[in-house]
């Protein structure tokens, strides 16, 4: 079976010259169907740099990225949106949720971009509030909200579209104990119903949640852990 | 749906700056006024042009003196006697102070001339009667005065057979003229008319005439006749070959092409100060949507990063940009329209239809153009880079 992600010797460099930065430094990674990945590492080991090229949100400066074993490196921008929107979902440490927009807006947004009708959205964005346990704040905007809410509006907003991978960066960083708990057991349940689920932490005890932890240090992987 | 979906974010975000959005379509609003408005009082004033020069009569042609040569009253006499005249009027013309009953009033057209006058310039009396060649024959001191003098001097009273003080010489009304109306630059009412001789008598003197009205028979006639003048003068005036006449011979038509162009130029004018104003208010568009983009560059990754196609995040701002202009256009209109229902600086505006759509389109227009710039900027930004944006 094919992985849903395979990455290959992957390289990125922001600037040039001698400032030139080496986020990643030939990075292979596979993550299979169905896996719950945690990926861990220090403060600029490029572990979020990586999350975002799977995420599509950036681009490598060299290397292969594989998804469900097509290359993105030879998609167009618009082939690039459309995997956004129906592929994957991404959670932000920073929830990321647009401001003066209510939580049910903000879950239909990628609704929105898929070309939905009005009904079809608000029933499936409703589902989605239901599924992360905010049915009765869909009329509350990012503000009126706790971090814990709005953590879990953004949850529901990358599960919305039902895509097969979510990605999390660090999605309890700035969450306090028990919001942690709720949105981590929101990601259990969503990998126990067959998504791929890949996160970055800082913490062990989030890692623990994964079936499968890996490191990256200085850009590359340290070594797979069982 | 799409398109109403795109429609809908822009909207919620003009909402979301009332104030900034509100100020914006105040610089298109202002913009597309003063086009409508501005080329309706150029308008306007052409108009008046044209009404005053028609209100000279039909078929006209006027001899005016140049340098320090005369005109007399036998040239007009000459004249009559050509072909293709119908009439020719001697017009001695000054301005007079009037008194009647203590009032006074300042005439700036008192005219010495004969009857046919009247009829080459399309004048008929509201009261009374006009004087006829007896009256000019004994220079009888009779005057006929336009509705502004009427009004001003007799205001309440009947004017006929009252005793007029003109320059402190009395003379007799027995009639008024039928009002013109006031032609924008000038009141074609604010007019005395007394028979030549009577006027050459008391008032100007025996020396030339300010100019001889010549009416020809018909519109086919007015070349005609005026070679016939030009011919008929030159004659009198011994004037031969290489000389300079001493005289001007403009028909109706030349005058008005000569007023036209000068109303014309006026009107270029005022449409180009409008026109900076309506490129200033869409640079004010630009500015402000340079601002909304900027400020919004992590709301556009987070659109991104949820999947919207760089052509969804274009429209949104181009709706934005195009919504602005489109608004501040319409309500443009609307004040250019009803502020062309006032009279402004004397002239009665007339709104020209095409400069309606002119500037409606225009503001369009400038939407898209000035706000495709900060749209694009917009939508070609990566996710990431757009939301790592502070």
């Amino acid at each position: 079976m094919t992985p849903v992600i395979e990455v290959r010797d992957l390289r990125k460099t922001y600037g040039a010259g001698d400032t030139a930065v080496h986020a990643l430094r030939g990075l292979d990674l596979t993550v299979r169907q169905g896996e719950y990945l945690a990926i861990m590492g220090a403060s600029g080991s490029g572990k979020s740099t990586l999350l975002n090229i799977l995420g599509c949100l950036d681009v490598p400066t060299s290397g292969r990225y594989l998804l469900d074993g097509i290359d993105t490196g030879d998609f167009q921008e618009s082939q690039l949106s459309l995997l956004r929107n129906r592929k994957i979902g991404f959670v932000f440490q920073s929830f990321n949720l647009v401001p003066r927009t209510t939580a049910l807006a903000n879950v239909e947004l990628p609704l929105v971009y898929a070309g939905l009708k009005k009904h079809d959205r608000r029933a499936r964005a409703r589902a989605a509030l239901d599924l992360v346990g905010l049915a009765d704040r869909e009329t509350h905007r990012p503000n009126e909200l706790s971090g814990g809410q709005q953590q879990r509006v953004a949850i529901a907003r990358a599960l919305v579209t039902s895509p097969a991978i979510v990605l999390a960066d660090e999605p309890t960083g700035n969450l306090d104990t028990a919001s942690s708990r709720d949105v981590l057991a929101i990601l259990d349940r969503l990998n126990a119903a067959g998504r791929t689920v890949v996160l970055i932490t800082h913490e062990d005890d989030v890692a623990a949640h994964a079936h499968r932890t890996v490191r990256v240090v200085d850009g590359r992987m340290a070594g797979a852990l069982v | 749906m799409r398109v109403l979906d795109i429609a809908g974010f822009a909207l919620r975000g003009l909402a979301a700056n009332k104030m900034r959005s509100a100020l914006t379509t105040l610089g298109i609003l202002i913009g597309v006024a003063s086009v409508i408005l501005l080329i309706a009082v150029g308008n306007g004033a052409s108009t008046a042009v044209q009404n005053s020069i028609s209100g000279l009569g039909t078929n006209i042609i006027t001899i005016s003196p140049q340098r320090n040569a005369k005109l007399t009253a036998q040239d007009a006499k000459a004249l009559a006697e050509a072909d293709a005249v119908k009439h020719a009027s001697p017009v001695s013309s000054t301005s007079a102070t009037t008194i009647y009953g203590g009032k006074s009033y300042d005439v700036s057209q008192f005219l010495g001339t004969d009857p046919s006058y009247f009829e080459t310039t399309n004048s008929t009396p509201a009261q009374g009667s006009l004087f006829g060649d007896d009256d000019v024959q004994r220079a009888r001191k009779v005057v006929v005065i336009g509705a502004t003098v009427a009004t001003e001097l007799f205001p309440g009273t009947d004017p006929i057979g009252k005793s007029l003080l003109v320059n402190n010489i009395p003379f007799t009304v027995t009639g008024v003229l039928a009002s013109k109306g006031s032609s924008g630059l000038q009141d074609a009412d604010n007019i005395a008319v007394a028979p030549l001789s009577t006027v050459q008598n008391a008032l100007t003197g025996f020396g030339g005439l300010s100019q001889i009205v010549v009416q020809a028979r018909s519109g086919d006639d007015v070349a005609t006749a005026q070679a016939e003048a030009t011919a008929i003068l030159n004659g009198r005036h011994h004037i031969t070959g290489t000389q300079t006449a001493d005289y001007r011979v403009l028909s109706q038509e030349q005058l008005l092409t000569a007023r036209t162009q000068t109303t014309e130029t006026f009107t270029v004018l005022l449409a180009s100060v409008a026109a900076i104003s309506l490129l200033v208010g869409g640079i004010g568009i630009t500015n402000i949507m340079l601002v909304t983009v900027t400020e919004r560059i992590r709301e556009i990754g987070i659109r991104k990063a949820v999947g919207a196609p760089r052509s969804t995040i274009l429209g949104q701002f181009l709706v934005e940009a195009t919504l602005l202009s489109l608004f501040g256009g319409a309500l443009g209109v609307l004040v250019g329209v009803i502020g062309t229902r006032f009279t402004i600086a004397g002239i009665e505006p007339v709104l020209v239809p095409s400069s309606v759509l002119l500037a409606f389109a225009v503001s369009a227009l400038i939407g898209l153009f000035f706000g495709s710039y900060p749209a694009g900027r917009a939508a070609r930004l990566r996710p990431i880079e757009a939301l790592r944006h502070e």
